[in-house]
């Protein structure tokens, strides 16, 4: 009704996830993405940096403008949709990935993407995470997490390390944290990856292979809040620590990391992984990441080295990315088998039913 | 052997079984060659939240009851003439609505000492004399059903089972209904079960023989067809009649349907039902949980499609944060509230109107919602379009408010001509509306259209028109996010005049006097529409006046309301509540309400409202 998605070439697609997603007329810049609004998130904040990666980013999509929508919760990234020359949706805490899946299932001819952040998605809005990604409908989920409830003002958040002191722990936090990527894959989600605010090459790397995708992604964005958890994720981040600290996971190469790609993730006798000094293990016993496993156990034993405290074996990356038709192509599917069956359904014939009786 | 034939001019049966007996099954199927005879009808199923509680307990006990007539009838009765007990637990359940006079049929098999001692019966209540001011009638249905299935190759509980179908073809006999959809009902369900099938077909049409040869029963009875106006009818229970109105609404819009809902009773048929519907299109996505439903549904509006939420007052309590944002976001959305007795998990499936208030204010903040009552199960279908016509046409949320008499029970239904209903205009936009200062054209979100005050609904895919919308307060017109206090004043206003303007598209009341005298005005809403019609008819036939208006619009009322209202010198308002409309009226129009209220989880009784209004006439 509101777009010709029959009428698009479908040959030269980078994007097969999007085939049905109009494309634009005329190549596209970041400029054209950014709304008249102005940013208002706190000088120095790690959404800026996001915003201007996604920004320059969707013109690598080439679809037209008007396709591309953005739902958010609430939070402080939830203000995201505001600054984005697209269609925009700022609902209501935890629920985007509800009301994203009641768009995305029924207007095929639209790329949706969810922005989120660790309390919105992880706290008040876990029910409505876990099943979009169980369900596999065609939604992109950006979770922007920074540890820290940013818009209420300092309290820890599901995702923020025990021990935290909070204006609302005083004593440090007794929640154990959730690790988004571990649940993301329990929850069997067919796209999941974690990537850095600052580090717009492998944001963009990501934000690409994501769009790729035909169904849920999920993709975790470590994002500072430099005013309630400064340097959250500092020793990543830092060019001194990065590279002890964090491994980057790329499909078919062997995982290793450490200034001198000296350190490796290897299997033990019983089974679980462990890091090792690649020296001495042997480069034939670094295992090599396959984010295409059917099985999400390796990709969960992955998300697992990391330190919640330290952050040391930090895997960054594109943990899992698997081929499962998404909940609206399935839905569309049993649509057009019926009326394909059954031709399509008629008022008076419904209304009239088999047990009818006349009066004269 | 012909026996004696008696005309009757109504009949109300009641039948009731343990939970696992299929008495909804029986009902429903006498009630389906009930309406094939042309009786005019009227059903009431009763039955408990639990699957299947202890066999042979009272809290396992399931009833339909089921009203015809060879005239126009409004209620499923106030007391049976014929109860069919097929257990102690269903004879000590129901008997206190018996009234003298009445038959009984008791199914003699299940009243052993075990079963008697299980409900608190000392003595066997056949034997003791305590039914003689009754007709009983003791049978002994589960032992003749299994003597009837004797080398049928099916197992002894199989054959118990078919009780059930003896027992209605033993009433079809009574009441001269006619067998041939029951067979063909029978040999379509059990298809795939040919012997199954075929104890089923034996066991009823035994039912039907035995009552021919018995000499318990030496009449037979006739009610003869009732006068309706010509067309074609079929039997519609109120969930069914909601779920067509969807169907149809979608048609009359060219909307896609989109049902995003969360299972609960008494609201889940509907569910159920649209899930069958793929042929229309209709999308219908089964949620995590309450909020997700509205939320997909509000997601699939905000796509352009009829987005459509169903549930009952739990559920209603979860969504209300969502149903605000669409009042925000100035979407449409029908929310399907089919009430049940409350608070909590209450009373699952009785029925109850208590969420009127929870409807009308039940979100933080000023959000006006507007609220469609129907009146009758078949009603469900017109409420249902124009639900849908004031969602599309003013862009909100819009409540429909049934409940579980009406969702459940069942009448006669006229089938519509399709080509009469009238088409429901969505009026995307697709243009660029406002002239920036520097005289290009932008798109504002939150321009009004002068009449309806709706603002434009322009969809993603709509070239140009792309824009930002959200839970916080808009700035009037362009829709930026504002925390001005003024414009935050004029923005509640206008939200709030948007909805009290659908009144204009009302239209106005009309008074129900046939004397043109009455001074006493009983008023309603929703399915208290059968039992205060039927009481005002026994007040006239008395030779009394009263008038009666009946509301399908809760919010915004009527124009003329008011002034009805205040044209009689009282006002009487039943409701299954404690005074939740009489609380509205009387601070709208500060009119008195004479309130009569019940909170019994069952449709009120005809002559018991005819008492009420009865004692106000007389009381001068």
């Amino acid at each position: 009704m509101f777009s010709r998605a029959g009428e698009e070439d479908m040959t030269t697609d980078a994007f097969p996830a999007l085939s049905l997603v109009p494309k634009a007329d005329a190549p596209q810049s970041a400029k054209d993405f950014k709304s008249d609004q102005e940013v208002r998130w706190c000088p120095g904040c790690g959404d800026y940096a996001i915003l201007s990666t996604v920004q320059s980013f969707l013109p690598d999509l080439g679809l037209k403008r008007e396709n591309i929508v953005f739902v958010s919760g609430i939070g402080c990234s939830s203000r995201f949709p505001y600054y984005l020359d697209t269609f925009g949706l700022h609902s209501i805490h935890g629920r985007a990935p509800a009301i994203a899946t009641g768009l995305a299932t029924s207007r095929p001819d639209l790329s949706v993407w969810v922005i989120t952040g660790d309390g919105d998605a992880l706290s008040i809005g876990g029910n409505h995470l876990i099943h979009a990604l169980r369900r596999n409908v065609n939604l992109k989920i950006l979770l922007f997490n920074n540890r820290i409830y940013g818009l209420t003002k300092g309290q820890y958040s599901p995702t923020s390390e025990r021990g935290k002191i909070t204006k609302s722990s005083p004593q440090g936090s007794i929640d154990y944290s959730f690790n988004p990527v571990s649940l993301a894959l329990g929850a069997e989600a067919t796209f999941v990856a974690r990537t850095i605010d600052s580090d717009r090459k492998h944001l963009t790397e990501v934000l690409t292979a994501a769009a790729a995708h035909e169904g849920t992604a999920l993709v975790e964005i470590y994002q500072n809040c430099n005013i309630f958890n400064d340097d959250a994720w500092e020793p990543l981040k830092d060019t001194d620590t990065s590279d002890d600290f964090m491994m980057r996971l790329v499909h078919g190469e062997p995982i290793r990391f450490g200034k001198h790609q000296e350190k490796g993730v290897a299997r033990k006798a019983d089974g679980h992984l462990e890091v090792v000094e690649v020296a001495k293990a042997g480069l034939d016993n670094i295992l090599s990441h396959d984010a295409h496993a059917k099985d999400p156990g390796l990709a969960f034993a992955l998300s697992r080295l990391s330190n919640p405290r330290t952050l040391a074996n930090t895997p960054i990356g594109v943990f899992r990315d698997i081929t499962r038709p998404s909940y609206d192509r399935l839905m569309r599917d049993q649509i057009a088998e019926v009326i394909e069956a059954q031709g399509a359904g008629d008022l008076q014939t419904l209304l009239h039913g088999n047990d009818t009786w006349a009066v004269s | 052997m012909s026996k004696q034939v008696v005309q009757l001019s109504r009949v109300v049966i009641r039948f009731a079984g343990d939970s696992g007996d299929g008495m909804q099954l029986t009902g429903d199927r006498f009630t389906s060659e009930t309406a094939g005879m042309g009786n005019d009808l009227s059903t009431l199923p009763d039955f408990p939240a639990e699957i299947r509680a202890p066999a042979g307990t009272l809290p396992g006990v399931s009833a339909f009851q089921l009203h015809f007539a060879d005239h126009d009838i409004m209620t499923p009765g106030d007391s049976p003439n014929v109860l069919v007990a097929m257990n102690p637990a269903a004879l000590k359940a129901n008997l206190g609505d018996v009234p003298r006079g009445a038959d009984i049929i008791v199914n003699t098999d299940e009243f052993t000492k075990r079963n008697l001692v299980k409900v608190g019966y000392e003595t066997n209540p056949i034997e003791d004399g305590s039914l003689d001011p009754f007709k009983v009638h003791p049978i002994a249905l589960t032992s003749m059903t299994v003597e009837a299935l004797k080398g049928f190759d099916i197992t002894k509980k199989d054959a118990e089972r078919a009780k059930n179908m003896f027992a209605l073809g033993l009433l079809c006999w009574l009441y001269h209904r006619p067998t041939e959809g029951t067979i063909d009902f029978l040999t379509a369900k059990f298809g795939n079960k040919p012997e199954i099938m075929k104890a089923n077909l034996r066991a009823f049409e035994a039912g039907w023989s035995y009552g021919e040869t018995t000499e318990e029963f030496s009449i037979q009875y006739e009610i003869s067809p009732a006068p309706m106006r010509p067309g074609t009818y079929r039997n519609m229970s109120g969930n069914l009649a909601l779920s067509y109105g969807l169907i149809a609404a979608s048609k009359l819009s060219g909307l896609t349907l989109f049902l995003g809902s969360y299972p609960i009773t008494p609201a889940s048929d509907i569910l159920h039902e649209l899930s069958r519907h793929k042929r229309f299109g209709v999308m219908t996505f089964q949620a995590e949980d309450e909020i997700s439903g509205v939320g997909a549904a509000i997601g699939a509006s905000y796509g352009g499609a009829l987005g459509v939420t169903t549930t009952s007052g739990p559920g209603v309590a979860l969504k209300s944060e969502a149903i605000g944002l669409a009042v925000s976001l100035e979407l449409p959305l029908l929310v399907v509230d089919v009430q049940r007795g409350g608070p909590s998990t209450g009373l699952p499936t009785k029925t109850e109107q208590a969420d009127l208030l929870q409807a009308m204010f039940g979100r933080n903040g000023e959000a006006p919602v507007p609220i469609v009552a129907p009146q009758s199960p078949s009603d469900c279908f017109f409420a249902a379009i124009e639900a849908a016509r004031i969602a599309i046409t003013y862009r909100t949320p819009v409540f429909l408010l049934s409940d579980g008499y009406l969702a459940n029970g069942s009448e006669p239904w006229c089938v519509p001509d399709v080509s009469t209903l009238a088409k429901i205009e969505p009026n995307f936009a697709y243009e660029l509306n406002h002239e920036a200062a520097d005289g290009t054209m932008e798109f504002w979100p939150y321009l009004r259209d002068p009449e309806t005050l709706a603002r434009p609904w322009a969809v993603p895919g709509t070239a140009g028109l792309e824009h930002r919308i959200g839970g916080i307060e808009k700035s009037d017109g362009a829709g930026t996010i504002s925390y001005d206090p003024d414009n935050h004043d004029k923005m509640v206003r206008l939200r709030q005049a948007k909805v009290d303007a659908v009144a204009r598209t009302i239209p106005d009341l009309v008074v129900d006097d046939p004397d043109g005298d009455a001074r006493v005005l009983i008023l309603g809403w929703g399915s208290t529409f059968g039992p205060i019609g039927a009481a005002c008819r026994l007040v006239r036939a008395a030779g009394e006046s009263v008038a009666q208006i009946h509301l399908r619009h809760l919010n915004p009322f009527p124009s003329n309301l008011g002034m009805i209202l205040k044209s009689y010198d009282r006002v009487i308002l039943p409701e299954m509540n404690l005074g939740q409309l009489s609380m509205l009226i009387r601070a709208e129009y500060l009119v008195d309400i004479i309130g009569y209220n019940q909170v019994r989880g069952m449709p009120f009784k005809s002559d018991e409202l005819a008492a009420v209004i009865t004692d106000v006439l007389e009381s001068g």
